[in-house]
């Protein structure tokens, strides 16, 4: 994967696959402490111990149609690489949650990428799912709930063409904006 | 800047049409292959050209989804295009560019692009 928004749209496909109903997805950039953390948890089925030490091993896969499941194991290298950590915390038939921690400085940290992207795919794609999505840069974040959207739609779906358009241009202002009205202050 | 009371507006207009019904027969779905490998190899932005052009082109009779691994990962990105009782089309190494021109040859006008189907690609 070029980049961590990438991964997360990986990884919370697990949680669809899951059968969650409401997946939260947090992204909180610290300058000053110089992390970048990134946390996806859901309400789907949960997983046993056995299954959560399996997961992070690329040859463990639920899936039939191949020997590999490359999703998980991708994302915790990407964290381990740029010295951070990666956890899986699991309960079964309660959900699960994945925490993963990059050294936001660190030469070997990939990009950010298009979060805007990879919500609005996971919106469009899962138009009964809820997500919850808390940006955090610093100390000031900008949250958007899918519950929040679907009042205001009273019906239409999420996943009309026009929705999708303009939640990537709102996720995209809004996020452009909470960078811009917070310029980093942190002593190099 | 956008704002969610622009979504309001944006619900106003679509209210309208929800009732409209599609004949099954009319009615196309476009699947596109969101599993590990369709993601690595640039499903994303396939998507969202499928998007954009499906709204541009006002294709009220086109549905949008997404399928996990089809099992043919080294042809990711793949999209699928199932059109009533006619045969699945399934197209394989997908860009946004291909998938714009796919919209207006195949889908508006009828014709297959042969050229990017998974039968004329396999190695």
């Amino acid at each position: 994967m070029e980049d961590i928004s990438l991964n997360v749209l990986d990884i919370a496909e697990n949680s669809v696959r899951a059968k969650a109903t409401l997946i939260g997805i947090k992204i909180h950039e610290n300058r000053q402490e110089d992390y970048l953390s990134i946390s996806i948890s859901d309400n789907g089925c949960g997983m046993s111990s056995e299954q959560v030490n399996a997961v992070t091993d690329p040859f463990y896969t639920t899936r039939t149609t191949r020997k590999v499941g490359l999703g998980v194991p991708f994302f915790k290298m990407a964290a381990e690489m740029s010295g951070g950590s990666f956890r899986i915390n699991s309960v079964l038939n309660e959900g699960t949650a994945v925490r993963a921690d990059f050294g936001l400085s660190h030469v070997d940290r990939m990009p950010l990428g298009d979060m805007p992207a990879t919500m609005v795919t996971l919106i469009q794609c899962n138009p009964e799912i809820d997500f919850l999505y808390t940006h955090q840069l610093d100390e000031e974040d900008f949250v958007l709930d899918t519950r929040e959207i679907r009042e205001i739609l009273e019906g239409v779906p999420l996943n009309e063409p026009k929705v999708a358009i303009f939640l990537k241009s709102y996720l995209d202002e809004q996020i452009s904006r909470l960078y811009q009205d917070n310029p980093d202050i942190s002593p190099t | 800047m956008k704002s969610l009371a622009e979504l309001q507006a944006l619900r106003d207009e679509m209210k309208g049409k929800i009732g409209i019904r599609h004949d099954e027969k009319d009615n196309i779905r476009i699947v596109v292959g969101m599993a590990t490998c369709g993601i690595a190899a640039g499903a994303r932005p396939v998507l969202q050209a499928l998007t954009e052009e499906v709204e541009k082109r006002k294709l009220d009779n086109v549905t949008i989804a997404q399928t996990g691994c089809i099992g043919i990962c080294q042809y990711e990105p793949v999209v699928e295009i199932y059109e009533g009782n006619k045969d699945k089309v399934t197209y394989v190494k997908m860009t946004p560019e291909k998938m714009v021109r796919i919209i207006n040859d195949h889908i508006v006008n009828g014709n297959i692009i042969n050229e990017f189907v998974i039968g004329n690609n396999a190695k």
